[in-house]
């Protein structure tokens, strides 16, 4: 069982206490209604499915219920990071997952 | 006595206390202490099982958990028969029964033996090659019939009468493995201060010091030291030791599962103690201590019963004072085979003679047996092993060839070396290296925060275990925290020497092709079935294993794994790491599903949500169904009544006079804030703004893709807050949805969400007299039309207790849903039931709540709809706010193929016989005569009898169903095809006077 950070309860806890939520950083448009079909694909239907680093959205459904942002490597499903919902994309993640991990 | 085989003065258990047993029906005498291996030994029983598939005879491999062979039945009584325990491990108790597996008629005699015989018709790949066609017989013929001839025991067929508990534990460090190695580390550990968790599989701690009578440690025994540092830890706070406890798997981030084996040693565990305990554990640390497993000789006959590892012989006879048989021949390629025989020797037992397959082996082991004038041969293989229920002889000859001679045994002690356990380690993550000096796999890239030490981690010798163990426990503890170290290390005073050995196929195990020489005991695996596989064109390991089952049986290769690589690694040419171990998973050995259920079963299996005035239906004697996790009232049968009478009658009362219905398991959310309105208008496909304070609507909440997702009556308490409901099995993804889109895509609005279906319980009064039974108990509110007319919601008060009063239907009658605090629910039931008998109203379940609302063509999302129907599908369009500019669902409602002409749309469906009532899922076609397969044009989604309307009625989805009013379509079932005719979907009273009837 996986130990995640939740960024609101500024604890880890156990996976139970979580959901995941799918990919992140898929905005909404702001004009909805005006979306081409390809935008509209895009976004509802397209999502990455990579080796490695992903990110997306977990919450915290059993505990403080936010939805947070985590990045997390599919390999080997640890989390590198997590961080606040509305919070940018990370520019750079932290070298060392593995170190990461241990903290 | 406890046995002729058993020697005065040898092995540490007391012989005074014996404890009868029974084998097959044969009773026995054994020693508290003994496992049942070792008490069945003692007694000259080997033959203690059939092989898997050739129905071979078998006695004991092992004196451990990597027992492939000796699966017996453990029977308490009717419901406590647990199949396929591993004598091995079994400790005995006095009156326990066991019985042998996978034989008929008789242990010695077995019929299912002419698999033996008929071999060549069972080698690798034979399920795949034999039972390919034709493909139907595989379910009805093949698969049983070899289900019934092989498998391993017989489940138990009762309910398991014993309990299981589980807990969950955090420490410093986890040590795996209570050997020399991890009873250091754990001291080391220990000694800083940080929480400590020591397990160990076996009964007792000592590990390989249990047989490794050279051992000397801080001027003691091994083992002696073993149970003095045992016992230091026990009395430390910050350790717990715990025995009979097996990590069976190494999940991520340090949390490991280990299952104790509470009770199953006692003779009477008592209903108090649980039969196993589940520990989940999250280390900061773990030290994996888990040692290494002797590997057997590959050679012709290897399997007969009384042919064994070296060492447990040597726990045999050191641990239990058990000799394995008084003439014993080993056959070794690597020195610790010398101790045992040495041992035996020592202890009066006859070694026939030691055939060593290496040349010129020297050392200290075979000078000692030399000088107690045991007979060695280098250079030499056994080829064959005689005899068939027990051996008989070993025939030697010369590895490279030349004559043969036949020595008369009744044991063979076989040595190739020890595997280190990397399971645990491989479990982890880790990946294992070859070491090709040694030929063996170690860990190598460790994932997680654990060490190896030991055997496991392939070093050599109990001094360089200990010095290596000591530090990485010391390490393990400052890593997790601990500030001080403060012990000393133990100090090897004598130690035995570890020798490397061989891996696979000794001379003798083929190339002829009669010979079964096993690699695998418990799967039937020969030499032979390996080189096969790759000659039939498996390469990789991973093909080689599942194409043979090498290593597949319930002990996960644990003595075969690393022989199938190497006879693969040699047939195919190629070095043992190119051809690949395959992966080791978890469970590390059988997990019983009681650990892992524990009591998470029956009633505690899902959590059941009654609502307030349940205990009135149940004591009207409702039938009740389950809705999710609800018990909801289905319907209230009166004496002589079946289901049908009884939702005839109810729903009959309804119209005619009125009915009470418990609608508490409705989801309920508050929605609540400045912003209240403005989320409304996001989240639901109507307009809210302009919805007055005190009136209601039907709201529609669309997913993105613009699919129905939940509907309900929203109530507009105040110009802030709105009393929204879902569907019963709705509440929390709806919940979640709201959420979602509140947290993440509008957190700019000032709005709350709160959950309060179970604040409030729900009573629908529905009928022409609904309001009659309602108005005497009501305070504050005015009842008249004018002032609560259809589609309103007021607050007041109801018998004295506050209430959200709506004024609205799900049955097309005059309607109100009276919300009471959940406290009060049943009491407001009760006084609105006392005022309803005095008008004729009856009470109604679920059943009949279906059929009045399917009358009037109101859908149930998830029956009517089912995620792929738009709102103009479903006949809602008018719900759909026309000049909005934004709501979730809105772009996703105009995609080309939501709005393409021949979508399924709801329609009614009349059967042209009144009387049919179709079945719901049934298929709807438009030409009954076409071939098969036909054209499905939809499906039935609603069906019922319906008393008020006289005959059946039902909704479903039809190919442009709205443009079919009146056309002729067919549902066909198996006895004959039933002829409909599409309508609209209101049954009755399509002018909807009655709602102010
Ligand atoms: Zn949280």
């Amino acid at each position: 069982m996986l130990l995640i950070r939740c960024p609101y309860c500024e604890e880890e806890r156990p996976e139970l206490e979580f959901r995941n939520a799918g990919e992140a950083h898929i905005a909404r448009s702001a004009n909805m209604a005006g979306e081409s079909d390809d935008d509209f694909e895009k976004f509802f239907f397209i999502r990455s499915n990579p080796k490695g680093i992903i990110y997306e959205r977990w919450r915290h459904i059993h505990g403080c219920a936010r939805f947070f942002n985590a990045v997390r490597d599919t390999v080997t499903d640890k989390f590198v990071m997590t961080y606040k919902a509305g919070e940018p994309k990370p520019s750079k993640l932290p070298k060392n997952s593995n170190e990461m991990a241990s903290k | 006595m406890s046995g002729a085989f058993r020697i005065p003065r040898a092995g540490r258990l007391s012989q005074a206390k014996t404890a009868r047993f029974s084998f097959d029906g044969q009773s026995y005498t054994g020693i508290e202490g003994d496992t049942l291996a070792s008490a069945l030994l003692a007694n000259g029983v080997h033959l203690v099982g059939r092989s898997f598939k050739y129905h071979r005879p078998r006695g004991f491999l092992s004196a451990g958990a990597e027992e492939p062979n000796a699966l017996v039945e453990v029977k308490r009584d009717d419901a406590r028969k647990a199949p396929n325990i591993r004598a091995t491990v079994q400790e005995l108790y006095d009156g326990l029964v066991a019985q042998s597996q996978n034989r008929w008629p008789s242990l010695a005699f077995d019929v299912g033996a002419v698999n033996d015989i008929a071999s060549p018709l069972f080698s690798a790949g034979f399920y795949y090659k034999t039972f390919m066609w034709p493909k139907a017989a595989w379910k009805s013929l093949y698969e049983p019939k070899i289900r019934a001839a092989a498998g391993l025991g017989v489940s138990p067929d009762k309910p398991d009468p014993d309990h299981y508990s589980s807990r969950y534990a955090h420490c410093d460090v986890l040590v795996l493995g209570g050997g020399a190695a991890g009873i250091t580390a754990a001291l080391a550990a220990a000694e800083t201060g940080a929480r400590v968790i020591l397990a160990d599989e076996q009964a007792g701690f000592g590990g390989s010091l249990r047989f490794e009578s050279g051992a000397r440690i801080d001027g003691q025994d091994g083992y002696a030291w073993a149970q003095a540092a045992i016992a230091k830890l026990k009395a430390m706070d910050n350790v717990r030791v715990l025995s009979r406890t097996t990590a069976f798997g190494y999940y991520a981030q340090n949390f490991v599962g280990l299952v104790e084996r509470v009770s199953d040693h006692l003779q009477n565990p008592g209903h108090d103690l649980p039969r196993e305990r589940l520990w989940q554990v999250r280390a900061k640390r773990v030290v994996l201590a888990t040692g290494s497993i002797e590997r057997h000789m590959v050679f012709a006959d290897n399997d007969r019963p009384g042919i064994m590892l070296a060492s447990a012989a040597r726990i045999f006879l050191n641990h239990y004072g058990v000799a394995v048989g008084k003439n014993v021949g080993v056959y070794t390629a690597n020195d610790s085979a010398y101790s045992a025989a040495i041992d035996l020797k020592k202890a009066g037992v006859n070694i026939a003679a030691i055939v060593d397959l290496r040349d010129h082996p020297t050392g200290p082991v075979i000078d000692e047996a030399r000088a107690l004038g045991i007979e060695v041969n280098f250079g030499r293989a056994v080829i064959r092993a005689g005899g068939k229920l027990r051996v008989t002889s070993m025939t030697v000859q010369p590895k490279n060839g030349g004559g043969e001679r036949t020595i008369p045994v009744d044991a063979i002690l076989m040595s190739a070396g020890w595997t280190p356990s990397v399971h645990l380690f491989s479990q982890s993550r880790g990946k294992v290296a070859f070491n090709d000096e040694t030929k063996r796999f170690v860990p190598g890239i460790y994932a997680q925060d654990c060490v190896s030490v030991g055997a496991c981690n392939g070093t050599d010798g109990l001094s360089a275990s200990i010095d290596e163990a000591y530090a990485a426990g010391v390490k393990a503890a400052k890593d997790a925290g601990a500030k001080t170290a403060k012990g000393t290390k133990p100090k090897v005073d004598a130690s035995e020497s570890w020798s490397r050995g061989m891996l696979g196929a000794a001379p003798g195990a083929g190339p002829d092709k009669t010979v079964k020489a096993f690699v695998d005991f418990q799967n039937d695996v020969t030499a032979k079935d390996i080189r096969q596989a790759v000659h039939e064109g498996m390469r990789s390991i991973e093909h080689v294993k599942r194409f043979t089952t090498n290593g597949m049986a319930t002990d996960q290769g644990k003595t075969s794994n690393m022989h199938g690589l190497a006879i693969a690694a040699e047939t195919l040419g190629k070095p043992i790491p190119e051809v690949g171990l395959t992966t080791f998973r978890a469970p590390y050995t059988p997990v019983t599903f009681g650990a892992i259920v524990s009591h998470s079963r029956g009633p505690l299996f899902d959590p059941t949500r009654k609502t307030a005035i349940h205990p009135w239906a149940e004591a009207q004697g409702a039938v009740f169904e389950d809705v999710g996790q609800w018990k909801r009232a289905w319907y209230f049968p009166k004496a002589g009544e079946d289901m049908h009478k009884a939702v005839d009658r109810e729903c009959v009362a309804v119209r005619s006079k009125a009915g009470l219905f418990d609608a508490s398991t409705l989801g309920k959310i508050e929605v609540v804030g400045p912003d209240a309105a403005r989320f409304m208008e996001l989240l639901y496909t109507n307009p809210w703004e302009k919805l007055e304070p005190g009136r209601c609507r039907y709201g529609i909440m669309l997913r993105e893709d613009g699919f129905i997702y939940d509907d309900g009556v929203v109530g507009r308490l105040a110009p802030d807050r709105f009393h929204v409901t879902t569907t019963t099995g709705g509440a929390p993804r709806v919940m979640n949805h709201m959420e979602d889109y509140l947290q993440t895509e509008f957190p700019h609005l000032n709005v709350w969400l709160t959950s309060i279906t179970e604040q409030w319980a729900v009573i629908a009064v529905q009928g022409p007299k609904s309001r009659d039974i309602i108005a005497p108990l009501v305070e504050g509110i005015d009842m008249s039309d004018e002032a609560l007319p259809h589609m309103s919601v007021r607050e007041g008060k109801i018998c004295g207790v506050p209430t959200r009063l709506f004024r609205m239907s799900f049955t097309g009658e005059r309607g109100f849903e009276v919300n009471v605090p959940a406290d009060y629910g049943q009491a407001v039931w009760e006084a609105l039931w006392a005022e309803g008998q005095k008008h004729g109203a009856t009470a109604y379940g679920t059943e009949a709540m279906h059929v009045l609302r399917a009358e009037k063509g109101y859908i149930i999302v998830g029956q009517d709809t089912d995620g792929t129907v738009t709102p103009n599908d479903a006949g809602l369009d008018w719900a759909v706010g026309k000049k909005k500019t934004d709501f979730v669902g809105i772009r996703g409602l105009t995609r080309p193929d939501l709005v393409a002409k021949g979508r399924k749309q709801l329609v009614g469906l009349k059967t042209k016989d009144p009387k049919v009532v179709l079945e719901e899922g049934a298929q709807i076609v438009a030409d009954p005569k076409q071939a098969i397969p036909m054209k499905m044009i939809g499906h039935v989604t609603s069906s019922y009898w319906s008393e008020n309307c006289g005959r059946s009625i039902a909704l479903g989805l039809v190919a442009g169903g709205r443009d079919r009013m009146g056309e002729t379509l067919y549902v066909p079932m198996p006895n004959g095809v039933i002829e409909v005719e599409v309508t609209g979907m209101v049954f009755f009273d399509e002018t909807g006077g009655r709602l102010n009837g």
